[in-house]
């Protein structure tokens, strides 16, 4: 199964920008045993926060206990989850493709159809740079692995809510409940 | 006023009202030991950090107020961790001061550095590293703020040297400001509506009150609500004296060694009202078969407990003392629109399993000596407000099983970590919290030897604590699972009765050391150790070691399998 086809939920976590925050939300998942399938960190527009996106292995975590043991932790400001139907999902990818001269047309035309982009050319290779959904990666990958991946990265998705439309909210900002 | 970060610690800790702490100095928290000689708080010196830690709990459990500790950087720190982890799975205030290396300096591998906030994390409520004496009094208010409300839990608070040597301008902040904890107090109404009309429609309900009654300082509306609705009541090991094992609606305690009655009477229940507990393994048994009839009703002020292990039908978040408040109300208004049920039927049924299933052992004339006979001799020879401590064992659930608690806050033990060695350093906490009440402690042989030199500490402050040993010369807990479940195949649990010389050793360390061998002499003794004020007294009793603590659940086995053991003839089911 791949990446983007597991059974996931995806989380966004506003929490404080303060040292050891990525450590206590971390710990918490590894010590309540919940696998994370990817995370990204990012500064958010204000500066005290910043906004994790977390995709959870929805069959090791119950999402309702992950996000009730999560909103435990003090610097944990605000919890959303986005149903995979309700929100936009990107992820970046750079990868390495072997693309000598014989094959290197087929490449650059998957780069084309998959409107990736080919950010760097060497002798035998290039790295090219795929942006879309998850599912839309796993498909770039497929199909140039039969020329030979040298390398491969993935950033791990972000995710926001789709506009003009009811995205799940779990839980809104904590102090609304006092 | 300028303070350095140092005097703005202690200077806030009395803010906080503190009026005792429990530490040991060294390297790195040097300088708030300064100001601590000035200080109207009293520090009990401690021979291990761990005993610091326990002796904090032990005083949180004693008094509902938060118990500190300080004890220096790393070596200090990580011997504190099991207390911080016990305080953890028990829900008990503590608040944790630790020494740091120099701010400058983290990160460098220095002497007697350790990632204290790391290594912590997962036992802690919150803990907090600071880098800026200006930022110590928001910290310590925000600290005891956490540690005792919501979920009470240990905190910690590490200090770096530098900045407890740096200068700061003193404020107190009025109030805590924390955007991301917002405990929530008030249940919902409606769901409390829900329960109870689900109370008033049940036939065979069960309350099943935990530790939480204690920490909320629940037990007057838990009596009230169980004398209302007439309802029978289990006490969890956390929360033993939550209703007066006297009271004929309490049942003693549920679980792998609970009496027959409160297990079965869990079984069968067609309602469990779940007050300020977590339907710990311990308590469920196989959990896919604990209770099957039973709809439940759950309240807790951490919202993760409900559902974490078993569904709630009615889930309630909120203080447990409010909710109940707000339940019997509720429950009255319910009542003018319907009866509620006779529960005569589930009562007779109950006081049927009471007479045919009673907690048994014999005490032979001149054989030897039971430890169930000296912990119900210990219970009828103590004022009713005693304190009773435990370690960790079979001792601790004889203990919890046999005494009848009369009052809250009088049972102190180490439920959910199992921590052996609990009980001597819990025991002075508790002393020291409450001095106008005996404080006793039993103890296991094995739990004895892990934290005794605390008994140094409690002799120099002049805490008359009293340890009663259960000494079997075996780890016996595991002695019986080796039995039960090895087929008799020991390995590594024998300790010998005579090394060390238990008489000898509480001599040394400055207390009264006594021995008993036989039954005859119990009473004599208790009386004895009950009359010493000035000094801790220990008392070695030389208990049958092939004594197996019964009724018992295996582990992962249904509570509907319980054992009753030998005294019930074969098989004891």
């Amino acid at each position: 199964m791949t990446i983007a086809s597991r059974p996931h939920h995806i989380l966004t976590v506003t929490v404080e920008n303060k040292p050891g925050v990525l450590s206590r939300v971390a710990g918490l998942f590894s010590r309540r045993a919940f696998n994370i399938v990817s995370l990204a960190v990012s500064p958010t527009d204000d500066e005290r926060f910043s906004r994790m996106t977390i995709v959870v292995d929805a069959e090791t975590a119950p999402l309702e206990q992950v996000v009730k043991q999560l909103n435990k932790l003090i610097p944990v400001i605000k919890i959303t989850e986005v149903a995979p139907a309700a929100g936009v999902e990107r992820e970046l990818m750079l990868v390495i493709v072997t693309a000598a001269a014989e094959t290197r047309s087929q490449v650059t035309e998957l780069t084309a159809i998959f409107e990736a982009k080919i950010v760097d050319v060497g002798y035998e290779a290039m790295t090219i740079m795929v942006v879309g959904e998850p599912e839309k990666l796993d498909a770039f990958s497929d199909l140039v692995k039969p020329f030979g991946i040298v390398e491969l990265q993935r950033t791990g998705r972000i995710a926001l809510p789709k506009l003009a439309r009811a995205s799940t909210r779990l839980r809104s900002v904590k102090t609304a409940r006092s | 006023m300028k303070l350095t970060g140092a005097q703005a610690l202690i200077k806030s800790l009395e803010m906080e009202q503190v009026e005792v702490m429990f530490g040991l100095p060294g390297g790195a928290i040097l300088p708030v030991y300064d100001p601590l000689i000035d200080s109207s708080i009293r520090h009990i010196l401690v021979r291990h950090e761990q005993g610091a830690g326990h002796m904090a709990s032990g005083y949180a459990h004693a008094t509902g107020r938060p118990g500190v500790a300080m004890v220096t950087s790393g070596p200090a720190a990580t011997n504190i961790v099991t207390p911080l982890c016990d305080a953890y799975m028990d829900s008990i205030p503590i608040v944790v001061i630790t020494g740091q290396v120099a701010y400058s300096v983290i990160g460098t591998d220095a002497f007697q550095e350790a990632d204290t906030v790391g290594i912590t994390m997962p036992v802690t409520k919150h803990n907090w590293l600071i880098s800026d004496a200006q930022d110590i009094p928001r910290v310590v208010r925000e600290a005891f703020h956490v540690a005792t409300t919501g979920r009470p839990g240990p905190v910690l608070i590490d200090l770096p040297k530098d900045v407890a040597n740096a200068p700061m301008d003193w404020y107190w902040p009025e109030k805590v400001d924390m955007p991301g904890y917002k405990p929530n107090v008030k249940g919902h109404p409606r769901q409390i509506k829900d329960a109870a009309r689900l109370i008033n429609a049940s036939s065979r309900p069960v309350i099943y009150a935990g530790g939480g009654i204690m920490l909320a300082g629940a037990s007057n509306e838990l009596r009230a609500l169980a004398e209302l609705t007439g309802i029978p009541t289990v006490t969890t090991l956390m929360g033993r004296g939550a209703l007066p094992d006297d009271h004929p609606l309490c049942l003693g305690m549920p679980g792998m060694h609970g009496n027959y009655t409160a297990v079965t009477a869990m079984q069968k229940a067609d309602l469990l009202i779940t007050l300020g507990a977590r339907f710990d393994d311990r308590v469920t048994g196989k959990v896919s078969t604990f209770a099957p009839d039973a709809k439940v009703i759950h309240v807790d002020i951490d919202p993760a407990e409900l559902g974490k292990v078993r569904h709630a039908d009615v889930p309630i978040v909120g203080d447990v003392r409010t909710v109940i408040e707000e339940l019997i109300k509720a429950l009255k208004s319910e009542r003018t629109k319907n009866d509620p049920p006779d529960l005569s039927p589930w009562i007779a049924t109950i006081h049927d399993w009471q007479e045919r299933y009673p907690l048994k052992y014999t005490q032979e004339e001149g054989g030897p000596l039971k430890p169930q006979f000296v912990i119900e001799r210990l219970r009828d020879n103590t004022p009713d407000d005693c304190i009773l401590v435990a370690g960790v064992g079979q001792h601790q659930m004889w203990a919890s099983q046999l005494w009848k608690f009369k009052q809250p806050n009088t049972w102190v033990n180490s439920g959910g970590l199992g921590t052996m060695g609990y009980a001597v350093p819990a025991a002075v906490g508790a002393k020291v919290g409450r001095p106008d009440r005996m404080v006793w402690a039993i103890d296991g042989d094995g739990c004895f030897q892990m934290t005794a030199q605390e008994l140094v500490t409690a002799a120099s402050e002049r805490i008359p604590v009293k340890i009663a040993i259960l000494n079997n010369a075996y780890l016996g807990m595991v002695r019986q699972w080796q039995e039960l479940f090895y087929e008799e195949r020991y390995s590594e649990v024998y300790l010998s009765p005579d090394l060390p010389d238990y008489v000898k050793w509480a001599e040394a360390m400055g207390c009264v050391g006594m021995r008993v061998d036989t039954a005859d002499d119990v009473v004599a003794t208790i009386e004895k150790a009950n009359a010493i004020d000035d000094r801790p007294v220990v008392i070695d009793f030389r208990t049958d070691w092939r004594e197996k603590v019964y009724p018992m659940v295996a582990a992962g086995s249904s509570n509907d399998d319980i054992i009753l053991g030998p005294e019930f003839g074969e098989g004891g089911r």
